[in-house]
């Protein structure tokens, strides 16, 4: 069983976004990139399906601010290849480039099962698994929290509003998108990292053409433009909590 | 080209879901510009009735046992070659469980581009769509191909794409469906929790910023002080600090009581959209930029861990005397 995890690094929105002088992108400069969260979810269930019926885990990610300190991670944790996207990503592609991209990697490899994040907090045109799914032919599922091995096929666990889940039934090779893994992803001791750092390598493939059609041309970019913004109570904690407790009275629920 | 707008309505046992009005809505927002009719494909078995309420020109109906319940592999065939065929000026989709499952696929299939993520239809025709967590907002052109959009809720209310007078519906035949390669197996129902959050009148809800299980019992004795009962946002459920039953968000429960009280909640859409319709909200968060702040009524930038003890007390106290 051949299981492939894909990873992208998006922008930690704990921190302040600002868009570049162009005001049609992120100002990149001091952004800092983080592991887009559902992704990490993906490559946990990887690992979580090798640990429960074996199989050869290969992670993949784009290279970015960050890709290797992940892969290495990812091997700590259990990944048994590292394989880094090298090209011409320091501007950002979009997932239709990506996808593209990661394709023909993803064919050398004949993974049965193809796991990535449902999404993205900055997927603008489309989410990078069913994208990659049509490229390579394959099936796809996405909101998923939960996948079985069943010889040929997979049961997956997709997530409806309101808690509903559909088990439903995939054909392998398949590709899915997660929306959790069953377990939350675990963390790794930085000794283990910096061990997998020593022993574990990284592949490199080149993505040589990125083609980003199929989204559309960014106009403009802004910040939302807020009508009535909270009324903000400011004060020492005694004074804010005598404040919030006034309000709770006023609307009737104390 | 034709310069219809489509709607892909999707429903859930039997029930349109609300995005499906709001797609209607956004669609009749774009028919104006493009001077065609809104139309919505229902896909089905035996589900002809969900037309009904649709607020659409006329109504596109495929029927077929394949199409009985969303399976991706189906609904792809038939929309692929509907769309192919007609190219609409634009087709939307929810941004969901189900339209996400489709659009992108369909982008990748039949070479259309897609707009993500879409709030509203600008006064001058522009997709304005929302990323990064609710803190960006980018506007796009519709492209000279036929456009792929899928639609976040927020833009619009669903009862603008709700309509009593039954729309005229065609009947078409279904692509031949077979060797699909996704299956349901069964449905599974979520599990009664003990409280029904969607029911209460005061609830303290806990973020991420609450930082662990230990903490979330800090929470618990807010609730208690004050008579309600905790929720939380997705992550905090995830974790396993809280049952599923507590989450509130798309992918939660909607709920709307007198207090919504968020603790380290960063206001994401997706969890946004099951408490917007709160009475009152009041967002205690150490990020003054958080998006939180864009919806509550009320706000304190702090620490939480700095206030919490001093507002039970302050609860306690008031409740007590
Ligand atoms: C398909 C899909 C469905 C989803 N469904 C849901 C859903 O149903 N419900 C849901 O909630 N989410 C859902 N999400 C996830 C959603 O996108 C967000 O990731 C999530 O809502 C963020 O939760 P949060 O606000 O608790 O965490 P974060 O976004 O990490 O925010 C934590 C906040 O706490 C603040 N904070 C940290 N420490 C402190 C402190 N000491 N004092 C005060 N403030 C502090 C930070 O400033 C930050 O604003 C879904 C996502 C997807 C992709
Ligand atoms: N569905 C598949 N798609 C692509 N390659 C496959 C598939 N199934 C098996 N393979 C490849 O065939 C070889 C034997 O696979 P297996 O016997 O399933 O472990 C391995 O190199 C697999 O990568």
């Amino acid at each position: 069983m051949n299981i492939a995890a894909i990873f992208k690094m998006v922008p930690d929105l704990v921190e302040e976004l600002e868009i570049s002088s162009s005001g049609k992108a992120l100002d990149m400069t001091w952004i800092r990139l983080i592991i887009n969260e559902l992704d990490d979810h993906a490559l946990e269930q990887a690992i979580l399906l090798k640990e429960r019926s074996g199989a050869q885990v290969t992670i993949i990610a784009p290279d970015a601010d960050g890709t290797d300190d992940v892969l290495y991670t990812a091997a700590a944790k259990g990944a048994d290849r590292l394989v880094k996207l090298t090209g011409d990503f320091e501007e950002g592609v979009n997932n239709h480039a990506l996808s593209r991209a990661l394709a023909p990697v993803l064919e050398e490899l004949h993974p049965h099962l193809v796991l990535t994040g449902v999404q993205a907090h900055n997927d603008l045109d489309g989410s990078v698994g069913p994208l990659l799914a049509e490229y390579l032919g394959m099936p796809y599922v996405g909101y998923v929290s939960g996948v079985e091995i069943d010889n040929d096929n997979c049961i997956v666990r997709k997530e409806y509003p309101g808690g509903l889940i559909a088990e439903m039934e995939v054909n392998l090779p398949a590709v899915l998108g997660i929306q959790s893994a069953e377990e939350p992803p675990r963390y790794v001791a930085v000794s283990k990292v910096r061990q997998a750092m020593k022993t574990a390598s990284i592949e490199e493939r080149d993505a040589t053409e990125l083609d980003p059609s199929g989204g559309l041309d960014v106009n403009r970019m802004f910040q939302p433009e807020v009508g009535e913004r909270a009324t903000m109570i400011d004060g020492d904690e005694d004074e804010i909590a005598t404040r919030l407790l006034e309000i709770f009275r006023e609307i009737g629920v104390l | 080209m034709n310069q219809d707008i489509y709607a892909v309505v999707e429903s859930l046992q039997g029930q349109v879901a609300d995005i499906s009005y709001i797609m209607l809505a956004a669609a009749r927002s774009l028919a104006h510009s493009s001077g065609g009719d809104v139309v919505a494909v229902l896909l089905g078995n035996g589900s002809q009735g969900l037309a009904n309420t649709l607020a659409a020109d006329r109504v596109i109906y495929y029927d077929n046992p394949a199409l009985a319940y969303f399976n991706s592999d189906a609904y792809l065939k038939v929309l692929a070659s509907l769309i192919r065929q007609n190219e609409p000026r634009a087709v939307l989709f929810g941004n969901t469980s189900i339209g996400a499952d489709l659009a992108s696929c369909l982008s990748a299939r039949l070479d259309f581009p897609l707009a993500n993520s879409c709030h509203h239809i600008s006064a001058e025709g522009m997709l304005i769509s929302q990323v990064c967590g609710g803190k960006i907002m980018t506007e796009s052109v519709l492209s000279d191909k036929t456009t792929l959009i899928t639609i976040i809720p927020g833009g619009y209310k669903p009862e603008l794409g709700r309509s009593d007078a039954a729309p005229n519906v065609t009947q078409v035949d279904a692509p031949a469906l077979e060797d699909l390669r996704i299956k349901l197996k069964q449905y599974i129902e979520p599990e009664a929790g003990d409280v029904d959050i969607s029911k209460e009148s005061i609830l303290i809800s806990v973020g991420r910023g609450i930082s662990n299980q230990d903490n979330v019992e800090i929470a618990e004795e807010l609730a208690e002080a004050f008579g309600g009962v905790v929720c939380a946002s997705r992550p905090v459920v995830d974790q396993g600090w809280l049952p599923t039953s507590r989450m509130v968000g798309k992918s939660g429960q909607k709920v709307k009581p007198k207090l919504y009280l968020a603790l380290g909640i960063s206001g994401a859409p997706e969890h946004v959209e099951g408490m917007a319709d709160s009475e009152t909200i009041i967002a205690i968060n150490s990020d003054p930029t958080a998006p939180i702040f864009d919806i509550a009524q009320y706000g304190v930038e702090i620490d939480l861990f700095d206030l919490i003890d001093t507002l039970i007390e302050k609860v306690a106290e008031a409740k007590g005397g």
